[in-house]
């Protein structure tokens, strides 16, 4: 098993025919995602890399029973085409853009809840590279060829650090259920915690290492939901040791962050819910090796 | 993207915050001339600089004639004002917004913020304006009013009223300020704000309601659909090499270490400093690449490392996804060839190509240092930068060495 994607995922792109969508969508397909089609308004009716163009995603999920889809579009866009997303009924939308200004997202995310819980998009990203379900489906940006199959969940705020991460398991022989970029911008559409909850159910992932970044209280949150409700051993490391602080011209941030905001003070809180936190950056596969050493394996059921 | 108080009042004056009539000058004797133009008996001269806290450090003077006027800007233009929050370093003061000064009853706070947690804006007040508001969470946080601003309906009058009527004014004070707290929180949803702050939000003897100071802050991600907002950045506030980072679209910020960061991805970029610094060494910047990491961009990134002065090595650490490591390697060493960087370099190159890439830079002939892993990367910048100290003009060379014999 893996979460968010698997072999049988059927994928749709948003903004299909620009030109790093149509590079990224060859990508997937030759790793062995399921790209059924793709959405790019005024060009519906074509075929692009052997697949439909739709006009709407309504079209295109109607068309092509697509229940994902990866969107790869410019940032003025993006919060429209998210809710486009959400609207047509897909499960999942996972977007590569960088810039999203933060109120776009902000009213992104309050439109998403007017759906019941059921049938509510789960948002991956923005400015994130995306999501691998080793060997079995890739849905975003990353180079496939760093992950391998096996039973440890990845989720990271940053891109190229979730791929040292693997790369550094890897050269251990330690493999991925999946791996998700939940994106470094203020407002994510979805957290640490949501793909920590999905990781905890997914019978083949042993453990989850998490790598968070100075700034915002997600790791905070995710920590303690560990400690009260996760039974699989967490590896927490925190990027920003040495960040100089932030410079601000007034304050008014200061006082609403209720949890420590730095680096070296969200690595103590993760360590006081009892997460193991990778002493360096050099450290993150040694780190989930360890833990992994100390935990009797559990016997993978499915 | 920080704008000046001047351009902040500007902006929310025009969605009805009610500001004192002021003006802004750039010599001495254009102050004296705006204070005689704008009329009133007595004027505040204020430096304009990106920073709080001006008043304490003397960025903010009284004054009761058109001489004084003139005296207090010449006493500050031209001049770094250092503030708490400037750092030791000051800003310089190139501008003076002069305002006519007023009496007033009652300062209060009023500050409006993106709260990440709540993902939704949030809005601050506090019966104690003129106060850093940090310190009043820390003394009194009862006397904080908040409230969350639901986003798809956007700040309701009674949600003003009930701030209004929580910092004790009367029944007239209460609808102006219930204006101007509407007016603050439309140009900071219509302007794409980040944060604004008005303190102190005076209240004078005949019960108006005025924002006597004011910053605003922008969402960068959204200039772009507020050209007349961009318009406002005043560059000269900003450090000049992070603000040439931005107009070639690198994230750039100094520090004070001695080993030059090259890195694509900021979580990767902060890891690669903070092993740096786990290797015994100090990192000189954080510098993202982004993704791309093209020739032309490797290229501009070394110039912006290297015109820091305490450089003593540079370490590249470039995980490739979208681009390979052949191509990111071609970048380096042209840029090596094309600036003749003189001093020690360490490369480090994973993912797509990454063998390819290796040989290639090995193939130069170049004096660079490769490293396989994030571990080695550091530990040979650190070797490298304290060769460098030891031995300056041999410097390559002999880090060129260290790193061969290194594991």
């Amino acid at each position: 098993m893996s979460i968010l994607i698997d072999e049988k995922t059927r994928v749709i792109l948003q903004g299909f025919t620009g030109d790093k969508a149509t590079f990224h969508a060859g990508e997937m397909i030759a790793y062995g995602t399921q790209v059924v089609g793709g959405v790019t308004p005024g060009k519906g009716g074509r075929k692009h890399l052997d697949r439909p163009v739709f006009n709407t995603v309504k079209e295109a999920v109607g068309a092509t029973g697509a229940t994902a889809s990866l969107a790869f579009v410019p940032p003025a866009f993006a919060a429209d085409s998210l809710m486009e997303a959400a609207d047509a009924g897909l499960k999942l939308v996972c977007i590569i853009t960088d810039g999203i200004p933060a109120q776009d997202m902000m009213r992104v995310k309050r439109y998403l809840m007017r759906y019941p819980k059921d049938r509510r998009t789960l948002v991956v990203g923005p400015n994130c590279a995306g999501i691998i379900s080793p060997g079995k489906a890739m849905l975003g940006i990353m180079p496939g060829h760093i992950y391998r199959r096996g039973n440890v969940g990845i989720v990271s705020r940053s891109g190229t650090l979730g791929y040292e991460a693997a790369a550094q398991m890897n050269a251990l022989g330690i493999g991925q259920t999946t791996s998700v970029g939940i994106g470094g911008d203020p407002i994510n559409g979805s957290s640490f915690l949501d793909h920590l909850m999905l990781f905890e159910q997914d019978p083949e992932t042993e453990a989850v290492m998490m790598i968070g970044e100075i700034g915002g209280p997600q790791e905070a949150e995710a920590s303690r939901w560990v400690k009260e409700h996760m039974s699989k051993p967490v590896v927490g490391y925190v990027a920003g040791l040495t960040a100089p602080k932030g410079r601000r011209m007034g304050h008014a941030g200061a006082i609403i962050s209720t949890a420590g905001d730095s680096a070296a003070e969200k690595a103590q809180i993760m360590k006081s819910f009892g997460l193991e936190v990778a002493p360096s950056a050099s450290e993150l596969g040694s780190t989930v090796a360890e833990v992994l050493r100390r935990k009797p394996l559990r016997r993978a059921t499915a | 993207m920080d704008i000046h108080e001047y351009h902040a009042k500007e902006l929310l004056s025009g969605y009805g915050v009610p500001i004192q009539p002021g003006a802004v000058a750039y010599s001495p004797d254009q102050a004296s001339f705006v204070a005689s133009e704008l009329g009133g008996w007595h004027w505040a001269v204020k430096a304009q600089i990106h920073s709080g806290a001006r008043g304490k450090a003397g960025g903010v003077k009284l004054c009761k004639t058109y001489h004084e006027v003139r005296d207090a800007a010449k006493g500050m233009l031209g001049k770094k004002l250092v503030t708490q929050q400037t750092g030791p370093e000051g800003k310089m003061v190139q501008r003076v917004y002069v305002e006519v000064a007023e009496k007033f009853e009652r300062e209060l706070y009023l500050g409006i913020v993106l709260d990440r947690k709540a993902e939704r804006v949030r809005i601050i007040a506090s019966s104690q304006g003129g106060m850093e508001i940090e310190d009043i969470a820390k003394t009194s946080p009862q006397a904080i009013l908040q409230v969350i601003v639901e986003p798809a309906v956007g700040l309701q009058a009674f949600q003003a009223r009930e701030i209004a009527f929580g910092l004790d004014l009367n029944i007239k004070q209460v609808s102006r300020a219930v204006a101007a707290i509407m007016g603050a929180y439309r140009a900071f949803r219509d302007l794409d704000a980040s944060m604004v702050e008005i303190n102190p939000l005076v209240v004078t003897a005949d019960d108006r309601v005025i924002a006597l100071d004011a910053k605003m802050s922008f969402d960068d991600n959204a200039l772009f659909r507020h050209p007349n907002v961009s318009e406002m950045r005043d560059s000269s506030q900003e450090d000049p090499r992070e603000a040439e980072a931005c107009q070639d679209n690198l994230s750039y910020v100094g520090l004070d270490g001695d080993i030059g960061c090259i890195i694509n991805g900021a979580g990767l970029a902060m890891a690669t400093m903070d092993t740096i610094k786990y290797a015994g060494g100090e990192p000189a910047n954080f510098l993202d690449v982004g993704g791309g990491a093209s020739p032309e961009r490797v290229a501009k990134a070394f110039k912006l490392v290297l015109s820091d002065g305490h450089v003593k090595a540079i370490l590249v650490n470039i995980f490739a996804g979208i681009n390979r490591c052949d191509w990111v390697a071609e970048g380096v060493i042209k840029a090596v060839r094309d600036i003749g960087i003189k001093v020690p370099l360490v490369v480090r190159l994973a993912g797509t190509n990454e063998a390819e890439g290796r040989r290639i830079i090995a193939d130069s002939g170049l004096p660079i240092i490769s490293a396989h892993t994030l571990a080695e990367a550091a530990q040979k910048s650190v070797a490298a930068a304290r060769a460098a100290d030891a031995c300056p003009a041999d410097a390559a060379r002999a880090s060129a060495m260290a790193g061969e014999l290194m594991p």
